[in-house]
């Protein structure tokens, strides 16, 4: 073999290891699963391939409600988490100084304490009679009876926390990035600091914001232990019909079919997204 | 400076400190609940101070086969992801070659899916080919999602790289794997190291995708979903923390590591900033 051949067959041969694995336990899962919503059948008897497109039809009519709850909890933590995680990333790519790097670390660290566990200890923070709550009262948030644990709150809290330094890390980057001689020119030119953030700043951290509300959505969307912890069946989300279906009723074609609506949306969803704000491709703003 | 800028970096700083305090408020909780003198099942109520459990962690004998499982499954986790992910990085950033753009779809592709999808697909695959799930479909999983996490922070630290170096190795007569050992692999060796400790969290943290996977077999936070009902045991607790420790633990000594090679081959190569998985978190997100 020719050393220019050879030559161009290194990079597959780097690459093919990670590629196989992919292309045998995620792309073809996927198309397998494409198959397994279409059959039909029952678990005793097992599933035969029959092209049962009202799996479809049917699995949209019965969870539409967890459906449009999951896209609905997700939206409010990805709106919340971008309010909470603005100023923050601000602070850091440009006001902490010698804290920068400390403060990174303080966002990362949560990370490395088991998930299950830090929902959990909501569960404790939002507990009944707990002082968030007692307070809560006190203002009047929460009525004399009422409670926050075993609501759609308590779930859209829990989901947010969760979330939270994937939002900031890569709003901080972003920030990071500008170059900041753009605001002094803005600011130079007699624009306002406000009229500057507005139109210099803000338009620069857009890919932060898009990776950002990404990276929390997509997760949020699919999430179930935070409706199943701090939620009760009224909120559940459409990971927990997926996982029953699958784990427990073991009504395989519905839960494939409910998992495919679910990525499909997502993708169709990123893809409008990344349209209006104008980030050129999918892989470019993600990766 | 004027008072209005002032004001304005004060309303800031407070602003982010409050945002790191609730992002901590959690992980205090669960560090402070672990020395609970709880008496019963529930760890919800402080109930005095006891270093019982500190003393005695692996008291649950299911408890401590769950974590020493997760902690086997994330060792082999990692070793896969890394030696699959660092090879698919390099061929991504070091060559041009035909299929790449649909191979860095293909990496991208699973971060932007749900875990949900993720686990239930690979389910329905197992269960269609006839694969028992239990410990070692949990590994195959876990390599399969955490190895475009791996490419993505070995890609960061590559492009921060001068190609160059390694070009002048190869026109000296080194062959492709003399390079990558002898040239590239030291140079990538932080990007490396924090790719793996960034899999290694991934994987001993996973609830979803394992809660599919498993079988019969208990991992570390199925255990502590398991409990939810019951009570999470005090120990847990204990657990929790010390793995975080454990996270911290590790990074530190990459950063010492790096320092003390940066010092020796100072003048070498012009060194990017450390690669630690704060930096390692921050560049996926990138646009």
């Amino acid at each position: 073999m020719s050393l220019q051949r050879r030559r161009k067959l290194i990079p597959w041969m780097f690459a093919l290891p990670g590629l196989l694995w992919l292309l045998l336990f995620f792309a073809i899962p996927l198309i397998n699963q494409a198959q397994v919503s279409l059959m039909s059948g029952d678990p005793e008897a097992g599933y035969t391939l029959t092209w049962a497109f009202d799996t479809y039809t049917n699995a949209i009519s019965d969870y539409h409600e967890q459906f449009l709850r999951s896209f609905l909890y997700a939206g409010i933590a990805t709106v919340v988490d971008l309010i909470i995680a603005f100023p923050l990333a601000y602070f850091m790519a440009y006001k902490a100084g010698r804290w920068r790097n400390l403060m990174l670390l303080l966002v990362v660290l949560p990370f490395f304490m088991s998930y299950v566990l830090r929902t959990v200890a909501w569960q404790l923070i939002l507990a009944d009679h707990g002082w968030v709550v007692e307070r809560l009262r006190d203002v009047g948030l929460v009525s004399a009876d009422g409670r926050v644990l075993a609501t759609g709150t308590a779930v859209v809290a829990g989901i947010s926390y969760n979330f939270l330094p994937f939002m900031v890390l890569p709003l901080y980057v972003a920030l990071e990035r500008i170059d900041r001689r753009f605001v002094e020119a803005a600011t130079d030119l007699y624009a306002s600091r406000a009229t500057a953030f507005r139109k210099v700043t803000l338009p620069l951290a857009i890919p932060g914001i898009f990776a950002g509300s990404l990276l929390v959505f997509i997760p949020a969307t699919g999430d179930y232990i935070n409706a199943a912890l701090l939620g009760t069946s009224k909120q559940y989300m459409i990971g927990n019909v997926v996982q029953s279906k699958f784990l427990t009723v073991l009504d395989y074609p519905t839960a494939a079919a409910l998992s495919f609506i679910l990525m499909t949306v997502i993708l169709v969803g990123i893809a409008i997204y990344s349209r209006l704000l104008g980030t050129r491709t999918l892989t470019e703003a993600a990766v | 400076m004027s008072a209005r800028d002032r004001t304005r970096n004060w309303l800031l700083g407070i602003w982010s400190a409050a945002a790191l305090l609730y992002l901590f408020i959690p992980v205090f909780l669960i560090v402070l609940f672990s020395f609970n003198d709880n008496k019963g099942r529930f760890n919800f109520t402080w109930q005095g101070f006891t270093l019982d459990h500190w003393a005695h962690p692996f008291r649950d004998p299911d408890l401590a086969k769950a974590l020493v499982t997760s902690l086997e499954i994330a060792a082999l986790t990692t070793l896969g992801a890394v030696a699959l992910g660092t090879f698919l990085a390099l061929a991504l950033t070091r060559y041009r070659f035909r299929g790449r753009g649909p191979a860095n779809f293909a990496v991208f592709l699973p971060m932007a899916t749900p875990e949900v999808v993720l686990g239930a697909s690979l389910l329905a695959m197992f269960l269609v080919v006839g694969i028992d799930t239990g410990f070692w479909t949990i590994v195959i999983a876990h390599i399969m999602f955490t190895v475009s996490y791996v490419v993505v922070t070995v890609r960061a630290r590559l492009e921060g790289m001068d190609p160059f170096i390694e070009e002048a190795a190869q026109d000296l007569g080194a062959g492709v794997w003399t390079t990558f050992f002898k040239v590239t692999f030291p140079m990538i060796a932080p990007g490396v190291v924090a790719a793996a400790v960034l899999a290694a969290a991934i994987s001993i943290d996973d609830y979803v995708v394992t809660s599919f996977n498993a079988g019969q077999t208990q991992t570390f936070p199925l255990f502590i979903f398991g409990a939810t009902r019951q009570g999470v045991p005090a120990e847990v607790n204990v657990l929790g923390t010390m793995l975080l420790l454990g996270v911290l633990v590790l990074m530190g000594l990459n950063l010492l590591v790096q320092k003390a090679l940066n010092r020796r081959d100072r003048g070498i190569a012009a060194e990017p900033p450390s690669g630690t998985p704060t930096q390692a978190e921050l560049e996926p997100a990138a646009a």
